[in-house]
């Protein structure tokens, strides 16, 4: 197919609940009445050059609003990023379209070493120059801006100099990227930084944020015994982060969140029903937008 | 490789990550003066573990076979050894096959590298590129006489894996989850990985199979391909080998190279 024709529909991530895609949903997804707000797909796992995950994601296409989230492109590295990988996540994004495209701050490759996991990064000066010129290269060559999500940390920097906030902050200013709220990696680093999760949005710039993340964590210790969070995507969002999720759509009004759920996958119906507890709130929230507006027009 | 001379936070975070008796990163610390012993012990889990998964999931006859026990500390070792060079995972363990080949406490099931060897071709043939499998049709409009003189275009996905050992029964077998018992492993077997349209299929080649459909992969005439083959194997059976030729989508056209096609 020629690269960049437009031969989907423009469908833009709709204020709804949507879900991430896994292979062992589609057939549901596709079959039944229900219709979920947008799907989002992880870029590396469409990398390939044809083939059955080609075909699934083609079909959802088809039907549903998609984003696109990239695990891989290490926007953090300190050797730059890869050229390569730069080009592969242009070709998914020509190919599909998405409405969105997203990246973390964090780092996952350095020289030929890939380590699969969304790695710290020290906030300060040097590090915030090195984001900004990687989020404009790939800003750049996809021709579009992408949102950056704020990530769930375990240790901490002493070469750090700024908050996360502040950084986060900079990086969206200087280089004009959005924003991806993971509430469940808010409270996660909340927890195992001592921060308070309330403090952080305050000081979190909420109307750079165009998507929110929702997933469930697990409870492990620190060295000191307390609780460290672990950002596990393997289980339902706790209560704690359902809170979160409503203060922030009460602040910054309904805004396409995803569910993420990529390991321990349940059945499609479990994670219909987690996007439906989303959809409930975003509706309340839709609903009390309206009746204010309304009210103030009187 | 790594520079010797690297000595950035991001080498030495890679490196702690692999070799859990390194110390700490420099700078890397708990929040309010906390240790980050067992914090830093998270990311070299996430890492460690997301990849003997992903292993797992490239090469699942080979975890069932030697037990997903096993598996693990076989996978761990390998992760650390070769840790991917990209972040498209389905690339990842090529090297995997010759790694447990050389493991001493696998060299008696000879046959496990093979059957590896097999799930990574099988998963390279599941993300090749798309493309239309040869019809019946197009082999049928080439005048007899000509026949023997025609070449195939390999499918973007066809692999042949030769072994000494029945890997694709093995492979099978243990992908349903069913025993193995019964198979004589010392019954050799060539794979044909082919993956005509959504669906990876994989056909057991007796030896003048195999022969044959080397010999059309490598460009050679249907010609020559049959005669070689029933060289290799009195009871090559011409038929049956076209037959699965069309049948396993293994090629997508034909041609008649010229020079060959006076008196062929």
């Amino acid at each position: 197919m020629p690269a960049g024709s437009p031969q989907f529909a423009d469908m833009p991530l709709p204020p709804r609940a949507g879900a991430g895609l896994k292979p062992e949903h589609v057939d549901a997804i596709l079959a039944e009445d229900y219709r979920i707000g947008f799907l989002e797909f992880h870029a590396e796992n469409y990398m390939g050059a044809g083939g059955p995950a080609h075909r699934a994601l083609t079909a959802v296409r088809e039907r549903f609003p998609l984003s696109v989230h990239g695990v891989g492109l290490s926007i953090g590295a300190e050797r730059g990023l890869d050229p390569a990988h730069l080009e592969r996540l242009a070709r998914v994004v020509e190919r599909y379209q998405p409405a969105m495209v997203s990246e973390h701050l964090a780092w996952s490759t350095h020289t030929d070493h890939y380590y699969n996991d969304l790695l710290p990064l020290p906030y300060n000066r040097d590090t915030l120059d090195r984001i900004v010129h990687h989020i404009d290269q790939v800003q750049t060559r996809l021709k579009r801006p992408i949102l950056l999500e704020n990530p769930s940390t375990y240790v901490a920097f002493e070469q750090s100099t700024m908050s996360e906030t502040d950084f986060i902050a900079e990086i969206a200013r200087h280089s004009g990227c959005g924003l991806l709220l993971d509430v469940n990696n808010v409270f996660v680093s909340a927890t195992n930084h001592g921060w308070k999760p309330l403090s952080y949005l305050r000081d979190f710039p909420l109307e750079l944020v165009e998507e929110i993340h929702l997933a469930g964590n697990a409870e492990d210790t620190d060295d000191e015994g307390e609780p460290l969070l672990i950002d596990a995507h393997d289980r339902p969002v706790c209560d704690d982060v359902w809170k979160l999720y409503e203060v922030v759509i009460a602040q910054a009004g309904p805004l396409p969140t995803l569910i993420e759920w990529d390991n321990d996958v349940p059945d499609w119906p479990v994670l219909r029903h987690e996007a439906q507890l989303a959809d409930e709130i975003l509706a309340r929230h839709d609903a009390s937008a309206w009746l204010g507006r309304r009210h103030a027009a009187e | 490789m790594i520079a010797p001379y690297d000595t950035g936070l991001s080498y030495q975070f890679g490196r702690a990550l692999l070799e859990p008796d390194l110390p700490l990163p420099r700078g890397v610390v708990g929040p309010r003066g906390k240790k980050a012993e067992k914090r830093f012990s998270v990311y070299r889990n996430n890492v460690t573990v997301s990849l003997i998964n992903a292993l797992g999931d490239i090469f699942p006859a080979l975890k069932t076979l030697v037990g997903a026990t096993n598996f693990g500390h076989i996978a761990r070792e390998f992760v650390r050894a070769c840790p991917p060079g990209s972040p498209l995972l389905f690339e990842y363990g090529h090297d995997f096959p010759e790694f447990i080949g050389a493991l001493e406490q696998l060299r008696k099931y000879t046959y496990l590298p093979d059957v590896a060897r097999l799930e990574r071709a099988w998963l390279d043939a599941f993300h090749a590129p798309d493309a239309d499998p040869l019809t019946a049709e197009s082999l049928g409009a080439i005048a007899p006489d000509r026949l023997g003189a025609v070449v195939f275009d390999p499918h973007p996905a066809t692999r042949l894996v030769a072994s000494d050992f029945a890997i694709v029964s093995i492979a099978t077998r243990s992908r349903a989850g069913e025993p193995i018992a019964g198979i004589d492993p010392a019954n050799s077997e060539t794979a044909l990985v082919t993956r005509p349209h959504a669906i990876v299929e994989l056909r057991a080649l007796p030896a003048g199979g195999a022969t044959f459909f080397r010999t059309l992969l490598n460009g050679h005439p249907l010609g020559a391909a049959a005669l070689l083959a029933a060289e290799r194997d009195w009871d090559f059976d011409l038929a049956a080998a076209i037959a699965a030729l069309l049948e396993s989508g293994a090629f997508t056209t034909l041609s008649i190279p010229e020079n060959t096609a006076e008196g062929a």
